[in-house]
């Protein structure tokens, strides 16, 4: 899916951020958790922190909501200095991991839990919470303790204790994490929906990339306190900025080289491909440089060996591996060189077996070269 | 945040409250004077004094030998009852084995010592055995430190990994090997703590202990007792300083322990 | 598993629960009998000292004697409906501030990092661990005319004649506080140490000061282990004797010196007895209640993964 402008307010020069993270830093004994970060997020955005464990992620999203202070650096929401405020006092609220319902409250008496405060009347707060709990489908179980609902239904009444209270700005750390596969397939939706019905900013943080890919407008991906890449998840997908974004979201195979240009365009001189690899993106700044020509595993093509490929680059190779994933067939093929190629091919037509020899090849516009 | 603050100093207040008695015994057992609350000047005269009283000498080695003796028996039985309430699920009488342990932990030390002495007695009047000397104190002693033991293996036993014992008995071992190859190193360290835990207790005992001994054996807080009543003794203050040292010298070798253990894992 | 081999574990696990068992029923639950039957006798200058209560009449019929006066005795003397009352004051006011103490203790150590908590937690275990009596025996020179306190009050010049503390009810509610403080501190950090931190933040997050989460979510979820400690502190607390005996006044009337006294001064086992029996009466419920509670911790523990 690839947004419309009036979706993507980041790629307009004059449209004003919700929330302005500016170089922020935040260290633990000397370990920089979260090292010189900045991020402008927009109204409505579905954004997603992702990245390994210790990454920061999770570090930065609390910094958001206040539980943790950051050693330097500012944070601006709608134009207020979130950082003055208490977790109390923040327009911001969170969805934790752990769902964290107060064990000894009913689930009306959590979602009340964060109005009550705010001096409602009786009447509105209650309606307040009927509604939230229909947002989020659990009408008939406010009188229910939270140990007598499944994780599926714990999980919405932490979210619907955390958007009753109307925040700017939805942190949700890892929301999906202790649902199983099935149920968490069909949460994503829901959540996207729920965001879309009450138009508030999300932000969330998770480890699974596809989970990210899936929800998100953009995504912020993160290595070793920093953000290293920010982009809509095709973006991501398709033109990583480095060989860690590119090997970070799905397979893909580097074929590291030289970079330079020749009679039929820039192309990669890669001794694993054992010849020139031909690319059409516009090399010029990378001329002569040592570079990494990433291609995933789905843009190659393979083939018996007598076959025509059309392709613009190929080469000859002996199957090494076939493992079943019932949607596609997974290849290893190894090239002349012994270098190793991973081939996706969608399950139709022929398949190949170990020892069989086939051809491979993709097209320039295939890869993507990476220096960093 | 001020909430914080009075959190600190609440807690402050605690260990100052904790430790202020424990200070003036050790500053106190250095003062020359006999008047105990005059500072005159430093002296380890009633060290001295302390190492040749020979009422508090014997009375001590009577309650190293009560100590060793109840520690070990109440390590055997807490074992056994710590084992059984962690691992055998709900067998007939888990309740009443529990709760025996609770009221052995909670009751008034006094009721103990009413309730054995009248045993003893009605024991000894029907059958002349025991005579109450230093076994009715071990037996004692050991009654009450078996719950504490219980406790300690209870909680280091369930916290341990079934299936470590799991994996022995797949693996062919019976249960007394599972037991002694597998269980009891990975809790010894449970059991030296609750070894010293029941030494300390017996050490420590005053008012079960006057109830269940005879006229020959008299243990040391007895001694401490009918001194003290009498007054403040500069005695007592070495005698207590070289009790805090003792045990600061186990505690801190513990604590090393657990910090070099945890290094390593 | 054959059927020898079955058999054999049986008895394993019938031995490693039967012989504590009648260790601990013959030394510990078995005396009460003893306790309760004495109390119906009395008094006997004899070996041991009360009538027995089956003998033998003169035409060889067995005679059994049940003697209340005993019961009629202590809930008709105020000597010792007083030593009751006043043990049941010492031992409330004991709970009350080792609770005041103790909890913002418990709290402050498990909220330290982890490596700092265990030798926290050691600190406060350490004095537990050498001899109480000497400890109870230190306050004397603390609290005393001549002692720490006055002495220091005396040179900061806000009293010129030293205070009587030693020797009255304010001093042995020192003295209680300071013994039973770590049996509070114990249930109550274990406790907060397994609270689940993020439930607080999750209430800050939705709005709440920090004094709203304290009320309406830390206690709340502590309140086991406040019930626990106090349990710990009060049971035994309403016997306690070496206290009052050290630094209680002549005022002092408590069930553990009444006790002490019918043993060793009077002689009356008899009345001791009944004075004994009553005062288990008195703590059956809360001895219950902490059975009860215990029982249900451990479930909730075994509950969670």
């Amino acid at each position: 899916m690839i947004p419309a402008p009036q979706d993507s307010p980041w790629a307009d020069a004059a449209a004003v951020p919700q929330l302005r993270i500016r170089n922020v830093v935040k260290s633990f004994d000397s370990f920089a958790a979260v090292d010189d970060v900045s991020l402008d997020i927009f109204r409505g955005e579905f954004f997603s922190l992702l990245g390994a464990s210790g990454c920061g992620k999770t570090t930065l999203l609390r910094m958001l909501a206040g539980f943790e202070f950051p050693d330097r650096g500012a944070v601006e929401l709608d134009g207020i200095d979130l950082l003055k405020l208490q977790p109390y006092e923040r327009p911001v609220n969170m969805m934790f991991q752990s769902y964290a319902l107060f064990p000894h409250m009913s689930v009306a008496q959590n979602i009340g839990f964060g109005l009550r405060s705010e001096g409602l009347s009786r009447d509105h707060l209650e309606e307040r919470v009927a509604n939230a709990l229909k947002l989020v489908q659990l009408s008939g179980f406010a009188q229910r303790k939270p140990n007598q609902l499944s994780g599926g239904q714990k999980q919405r009444v932490a979210l619907a204790r955390a958007l009753v209270k109307r925040p700017k700005v939805l942190l949700l750390d890892e929301p999906l994490s202790a649902l199983d596969k099935k149920l968490r397939e069909a949460t994503q939706f829901e959540l996207i929906n729920i965001q879309k019905q009450v138009g508030v900013t999300f932000i969330m943080v998770t480890h699974d990339q596809e989970e990210a890919m899936a929800m998100s407008t953009r995504i912020a991906v993160m290595d070793k306190g920093r953000v290293v890449q920010v982009g809509a998840p095709h973006e991501i997908y398709e033109y990583p900025h480095s060989r860690f974004v590119a090997t970070f979201i799905g397979s893909i195979n580097l074929f590291e080289g030289m970079a330079a240009h020749g009679p039929d365009g820039w192309r990669v001189d890669c001794a694993h491909w054992g010849g020139p690899l031909r690319v059409a993106q516009d090399l010029a700044a990378l001329d002569h440089h040592q570079v990494a020509l990433g291609v995933r595993p789905e843009k190659i093509r393979i083939a018996p060996p007598d076959e025509h490929l059309a392709a613009d680059n190929f080469s000859d190779g002996v199957v090494r591996e076939v493992a079943y994933l019932g949607e596609s067939m997974l290849y290893r093929v190894a090239l002349p060189s012994g270098f190793l190629v991973r081939v996706a091919a969608p399950n139709v037509g022929t398949r190949f077996s170990p020892g069989q020899t086939v051809r491979i090849g993709f097209d320039a516009g295939a890869g993507v070269a990476l220096d960093k | 945040m001020s909430a914080g603050k009075i959190v600190k100093g609440m807690s402050a207040l605690a260990l100052i409250f904790l430790y202020a008695p424990i200070l003036w015994i050790v500053v106190y057992s250095f003062n020359e004077s006999q008047l105990v609350t005059v500072w005159s000047r430093f002296s380890t005269k009633w060290y001295a004094a302390l190492l040749q009283d020979e009422q508090i000498l014997r009375a001590a080695r009577i309650s190293l030998e009560v100590a060793l003796l109840s520690a070990t028996g109440a390590t055997v039985l807490g074992t056994m009852v710590g084992y059984a309430l962690a691992r055998f699920g709900r067998f007939p009488g888990r309740t009443l084995f529990s709760g025996l342990v609770i009221a052995i932990l909670a009751i008034p030390e006094i009721i103990m010592a009413i309730s054995m002495l009248l045993l003893f007695v009605a024991l000894e009047s029907a059958t002349g055995w025991p005579h109450r000397d230093v076994q009715t104190i071990v037996m004692a002693h050991i009654t009450f430190s078996t719950a504490f033991v219980a406790v300690v293996v209870q909680t280091r036993v369930s916290e341990l990994d079934v299936s470590l014992e799991e994996a022995a008995a797949d693996l062919g071992a019976r249960p007394l090997r599972v037991f002694f190859l597998v269980t009891l190193p990975l809790i010894a360290p449970a059991l030296l703590s609750g070894w010293l835990l029941a030494f300390s207790l017996s050490l420590d005992d005053l008012v079960i202990t006057s109830f269940v001994s005879g006229p020959s054996s008299t243990t040391l807080p007895m001694v401490v007792f009918s001194k003290v009543r009498l007054g403040l003794n500069p005695e007592i203050n070495a005698l207590g300083t070289l009790i805090i040292l003792i045990v600061s010298l186990v505690a801190a070798l513990s604590l090393l322990r657990t910090m070099f253990r945890r290094r390593g894992a | 598993m054959s059927v020898s081999e079955t058999r054999k574990r049986a008895l394993g696990r019938f031995l490693v629960i039967a012989i504590p068992f009648i260790w601990l029923g013959a030394l510990f639950l078995a005396p009460f009998l003893i306790v309760a039957k004495i109390s119906l006798s009395t008094a006997a200058v004899a070996i041991p000292p009360y009538e027995p209560l089956i003998s033998w009449a003169e035409d060889g019929a067995l005679v059994l004697t049940l003697h209340v006066g005993n019961y009629k005795l202590i809930f008709s003397d105020p000597v010792y409906l007083i030593a009751y009352a006043s043990s049941l004051r010492n031992a409330a006011v004991t709970v009350v501030f080792t609770l005041l103490l103790g909890y913002p203790l418990a709290y402050f150590i498990a909220t330290r990092r982890e490596n700092w908590r265990a030798p926290l937690l050691l600190l406060v275990m350490l004095p537990f661990w050498t001899s109480f009596l000497i400890r109870i025996y230190a306050w004397i020179g603390i609290l005393k005319p001549n002692g720490v306190i006055n002495g220091v009050l005396i040179w900061l010049g806000l009293i010129d004649k030293p205070l009587m503390i030693l020797n009255t009810n304010f001093a042995v509610a020192v003295g209680m506080v300071y013994g039973y403080l770590p049996f509070m501190v114990l249930p109550l950090y274990a406790h907060l140490e397994k609270m689940d931190w993020s439930l607080l933040e999750a209430a800050r997050d939705l709005g709440a000061k920090p004094a709203r989460v304290f009320r309406e979510v830390t206690l709340p979820l502590s309140a086991p282990g406040i019930v626990a400690g106090s349990l710990l502190v009060f049971i035994p607390a309403v016997g306690e004797y070496i206290v009052p005996a050290l630094l209680g006044g002549p005022d002092t009337l408590t069930i553990g010196a009444t006790l002490w006294n019918e043993f060793f001064s009077n002689r009356d086992w008899p009345v001791a007895s009944t004075v004994a029996v009553a005062l288990i009466a008195l703590l059956v419920a809360p001895l219950l209640a902490l059975q009860h509670h215990r029982a249900k911790g451990v479930k909730t523990m075994s509950d969670k993964p």
